[in-house]
């Protein structure tokens, strides 16, 4: 077999090393998320994160980042940004393709282009409240990737399906959580 | 308080393997067995239960299978036959009735209680196997107040369960044997499936235990592994014993009319919760099985032995209800059966640093510490650790490190 360098850009080995490290010291495991958010007007607001827990202390990214949310004009409303569910497909869509290309990194997989489509189908009378039989979410959300890589069809579906098994985003879409929203 | 230099806690087949060890290394040792041999087998298992490996696999060291099926798949209640039948043929000194009821160690000496009295010895084998627990999620305290529940452990047939529906959390040897079982005796069963191993019974005209033992997978061992831990958990492959060569897979269960959801994810009043992963479960399943095919045509084609094997083929893959169910009023079930795994007793073992924070026993190939050995746990020293053909080489492997271990102490 010939040597061969392939570089996804994910530095896999920290990637082993922490959870080597992190298995002998749990409570460094233990990360909290946050983000803040603010009303602007009408259905638009803006979000920001900045900070995080983790490694057993405050975090910060390098740099601040704020999401605009708001409906679209079909709703009546200023579409100043992305609708909150389509963030949903945002966070899905990256959470798989970074797995992606740590798993194809980790198998010795070179890749030459991910992408990936996400439909989340949802009957709006949930929210609209107009029919209590469907739910407010989606009813299920489809997600495709067109992978190039050096790579058999069933290799890339296993990086698929591993990326899935080890998605945040996709346990937190397929599982359920518990939620408590408190005014202060 | 009697000394010895050795004591097997556990006389299945395990311990009296190490016993026949220990003998050939004339090392003075005694087996506790809390009940009498072959109880486990008895009276612990589910009546139709047969061994998932074929006969010619369940012998043991220096007595080999000697019955006229080879290929048959021998009852639970058989195995208990033989293991009394390997008892006297070694007559190992098996202490019947002598329950382990506490394991504490005493400077470079191991204290063994039990309700018999004490045992002090140089060195403790622990055999007394890797399922003496189930493995039952913290829901079913919340859902026994709503349904009748009972774990594979406990299950001996259909007629523990009232009639009507059953939900069976679980899809691996264990719960797809249940399902199949329990559907069959008229009680619709839900079956709710996490990460699984699909394996076929048969391929390429032979048993899938025999490739795997022949292609070497039986054999490798815990330093050839990347991610051990993975694969000291994975879960039991989707197999049943039996000689018409059928795959029980998930395709088999759902044209029984058994319906298919996702991993059990929680309880919200009125209704139990599955996860919507059941496709990406089955993928994995379906890929990591055509992996493993993959391999064993590949050993036929280097072998130049494909003229003794039939044709390569693949199965269908695991076709998957496009909604699954991510819901189930817990008032449309009858019974709910915990099929979700079992685990070593340890609760008397009280040795400080020898469990993880997950209460598991640290281990280095069964060498727990000096002078403290395990045996039969999954993927112990080989993949073959935790079947009954797995125990011969970990045994004589272990008797190595003790021996050592006495002629340094």
């Amino acid at each position: 077999m010939s040597e061969k360098t392939v570089n996804n850009g994910v530095n896999v080995g920290a990637l082993l090393d922490a959870r080597e490290a992190l298995s002998e010291n749990p409570e460094g495991a233990k990360f909290n998320w946050r983000a803040s958010c603010k009303w602007i007007n009408g259905t638009h607001s803006q979000s920001i994160v900045d900070g995080y827990h983790g490694l057993g202390g405050e975090q910060n990214h390098k740099t601040e980042f704020s999401f605009d949310a708001d409906h679209p004009e079909v709703f009546a409303a200023e579409d100043n940004g992305a609708t909150p569910v389509e963030y949903v497909l945002v966070g899905l869509a990256s959470c798989l393709t970074a797995g992606v290309a740590s798993v194809a990194q980790n198998r010795d997989i070179q890749l030459r282009s991910v992408e990936a489509k996400l439909e989340g189908a949802m009957d709006i009378l949930g929210i609209l409240g107009a029919d209590s039989d469907v739910r407010n979410g989606f009813q299920d959300i489809k997600v495709t990737f067109d992978i190039d890589a050096d790579a058999s069809q069933d290799d890339i579906e296993a990086l698929v399906a591993q990326s899935q098994k080890r998605s945040a985003v996709f346990d937190i879409i397929t599982n359920p959580t518990n939620v408590s929203v408190e005014v202060k | 308080m009697q000394d010895i230099a050795v004591v097997i806690v556990g006389a299945g087949h395990s311990g009296l393997t190490m016993s026949s060890c220990l003998k050939d290394q004339g090392i003075p040792h005694v087996v506790l067995e809390r009940n009498r041999v072959g109880h486990a087998w008895r009276e612990e298992r589910w009546q139709s239960l047969r061994l998932l490996t074929p006969n010619w696999q369940n012998g043991f060291r220096n007595f080999p299978y000697a019955g006229s099926e080879p290929d048959g798949f021998m009852k639970a209640g058989e195995m208990a036959e033989q293991l009394e039948g390997y008892q006297r043929h070694l007559q190992a000194p098996v202490i019947e009735q002598c329950a382990v009821t506490g394991l504490e160690q005493v400077g470079c000496e191991y204290v063994v209680d039990t309700v018999q009295g004490q045992y002090r010895a140089q060195a403790v084998v622990l055999a007394h196997g890797a399922c003496r627990l189930p493995s039952v999620p913290a829901l079913d305290t919340v859902l026994q107040d709503h349904v009748k529940t009972l774990t594979a452990l406990a299950y001996r047939n259909p007629e523990d369960l009232p009639p009507g529906p059953a939900l069976i959390v679980g899809a691996s040897a264990t719960g797809i044997q249940l399902a199949a079982e329990i559907h069959g005796s008229g009680r619709p069963v839900t079956l709710s499936v996490g990460e699984h191993v699909r394996m076929p019974r048969r391929y390429r005209g032979r048993d899938i235990q025999w490739w795997l033992d022949a292609t070497g997978l039986l054999n490798e061992t815990w330093l050839d592994i990347d991610d051990l831990q993975r694969a000291r958990s994975v879960p039991s492959p989707q197999i049943i014993g039996n000689v018409d060569g059928l795959s029980l897979d998930l395709n088999f269960l759902t044209r029984q009319g058994v319906e298919l959801v996702g991993r059990c994810a929680g309880f919200n009043a009125p209704n139990l919760q599955f996860s919507g992963s059941l496709k990406n479960n089955c993928k994995l399943a379906d890929l990591k099985m055509n992996r493993l095919l993959n391999n064993i045509d590949e050993w036929v084609a280097a072998s130049g032995r494909e003229a003794e094997f039939e044709a390569p083929h693949r199965f269908q893959s695991t076709e998957v209800p496009e909604m699954p169910a991510l819901v189930k009023p817990v008032s449309d079930l009858a019974s709910v059966v915990w099929a979700t795994g079992f685990k070593p007793d340890l609760s008397w073992v009280n040795i400080d640093g020898v469990l993880d924070r997950k209460g598991r026993l640290k281990h280095e190939g069964g060498v727990v510490q000096d002078g403290l050995y395990v045996l039969g746990l999954t993927f112990l020293r080989r993949r073959k650790s935790s079947f009954i053909v797995g125990a011969q080489d970990d045994c004589e492997d272990l008797t190595r490190a003790l021996t050592n271990y006495l002629s340094a102490a």
